[in-house]
């Protein structure tokens, strides 16, 4: 009896250096039942390249560490369907954009981590192991914005979906604003005033033009356009106030 | 530019829209009644000559047409041009400038 | 590095920032023509029918029906973006803020041509 043959695909991966010398090769690969990209990109190391670079860590849409532009656009390889993004049996891989190419898939998240630092994306406590519990009600306005954008896990698809980051180089970009708005709503923070000036500047929240991208791409469907639109409010109120 | 100043040019940006918004509403259906037929001077001079409703409410116009455009051109000129510095916004706030002083001379022409 | 691309912009807001900031760079440009046009009036009266007479040709008509369009577009995608700036953003409503938007700017444009012609 002759088996039937495997349904194929054709895959254009990115290879290449930071050099600007990248280019496009193609690929074939066998189709298989709930294909996911990360399972594309995985058979071809395996089987037809091991040259070929990628990341890749919990492979289960936890980690964020496979985000990659596929078919133009940035998302998680591992939680991304072939037959949902596949067009007549073609798929495109590349790195993220907006961050400068390691090698082939792979991009040096630094700059990403850089401006998180900026925003100051980090949390400032207020108390000590001294003192009791701090109380946050949950159900409280503020809380209720921390929330709803705490989720992010830093796999810098926003920052690649981004127009305002590839025309505003200084530009600090959704996740970190995002981030930033988390923390200027979190009562127990003790480095409000300061975070507010950096993220206030002229490569911070009034750079964002609400394209929304970001929003649109965001596997874990948090919107930085809402955050970033929030410290725009708050930056406002300081100035009236003349607390900026 | 500093935190303090770029939010005061938001704000800026977004006063002067919110006064824009009105008075473009009044502009478009001024024009749109006005335009019947075909537009004619007698047609714009009859209605703005020495009147000072009028002239008031194009002086705010430009007022706040000459802070809102060089704002946005600001912008468009650092992402697009890659234009940005203290050399860009002095030159943004002489458009601005020259914007107000035309745009003051059009309604001078129109209502004196 | 690698930037993101026409088939990243494929969502209506984007198509919103695009037609908003297009729009407002045509009028900003616009502008001084326009200034200087009105100005024409300070020569007096003929001198001003003789812009207004000009403009009557197919093309000037056209292009005025097409910056009444750009003024309406500015003016809906600014309070669309004032609406998510100072009310918020709740997912699915900007987007039929932009359609909104969209209509608003086209049922303006077309009465005027119809005052117009």
């Amino acid at each position: 009896m002759v088996m039937p043959e495997p349904e194929m695909l054709e895959v254009d991966v990115w290879r290449g250096g930071c050099d600007g010398s990248g280019r496009f090769q193609t690929y074939t690969v066998p189709r298989q039942d709930a294909q996911t990209v990360l399972d594309v990109v995985t058979w071809i190391q395996r089987k037809l390249d091991p040259t070929l670079a990628y990341r890749f860590s919990c492979r289960v849409g936890m980690c964020g560490s496979c985000a990659m532009t596929v078919n133009g656009r940035a998302r998680w390889t591992c939680r991304t369907h072939v037959a949902k993004v596949a067009s007549g049996k073609r798929l495109q891989i590349a790195p993220l954009a907006n961050l400068t190419v390691v090698r082939d898939l792979v991009v040096d998240m630094r700059e990403f981590f850089d401006k998180w630092a900026k925003a100051g994306g980090q949390f400032t406590p207020t108390a000590s192991r001294r003192d009791d519990f701090a109380r946050v009600a949950p159900e409280s306005p503020a809380r209720r914005e921390v929330d709803a954008a705490i989720e992010c896990i830093g796999c810098g698809i926003c920052y690649a979906s981004c127009d305002v980051v590839a025309w505003n180089p200084a530009y600090l970009g959704p996740a970190a604003l995002n981030r930033a708005w988390t923390l200027q709503n979190d009562v127990r923070d003790g480095g409000r005033v300061e975070r507010l000036a950096a993220v206030a500047g002229d490569a911070g929240c009034h750079a964002c033009h609400t394209q929304a991208a970001c929003t649109e791409r965001c596997p874990k469907q948090l919107s930085p356009t809402a955050s970033i639109a929030g410290l725009k409010r708050m930056a406002a109120r300081a100035v009236l106030k003349g607390e900026l | 530019m500093s935190a303090r100043g770029e939010t005061r040019l938001w704000l800026a940006q977004r006063a002067s829209a919110a006064v824009l918004a009105l008075c473009v509403l009044v502009h478009l259906a001024t024009m749109i009644v006005a335009v019947n037929g075909g537009l004619t001077a007698a047609d714009i001079l009859g209605r703005t000559r020495g009147n000072p409703a009028w002239a008031a409410f194009y002086a705010v116009f430009v007022a706040a047409v000459a802070i809102h455009a060089p704002i946005g051109l600001r912008t468009i000129a650092s992402e697009w041009l890659q234009w940005r510095g203290r050399g860009a916004d002095a030159c943004w706030l002489v458009v601005g400038v020259a914007l107000f002083v035309i745009g003051l001379r059009a309604v001078a022409a129109v209502v004196l | 590095m690698r930037t993101a691309g026409w088939r990243n912009r494929d969502h209506p807001s984007y198509w919103a920032f695009l037609v908003h900031r297009v729009s407002g760079l045509a009028l900003a440009l616009f502008l001084p023509l326009h200034f200087w046009a009105l100005g024409q009036a300070i020569a007096g009266q003929a001198a001003l029918d003789d812009f207004l007479r000009w403009t009557e040709q197919p093309l000037l008509r056209a292009s005025e029906v097409a910056l009444v369009f750009l003024l309406a577009a500015h003016l809906a995608g600014g309070l669309r973006l004032l609406l998510v700036e100072f009310v918020g953003w709740h997912r699915q409503a900007p987007r039929s803020w932009v359609a909104v938007a969209a209509g608003v700017a086209l049922f303006c444009a077309l009465t005027f041509a119809l005052n117009l012609y």
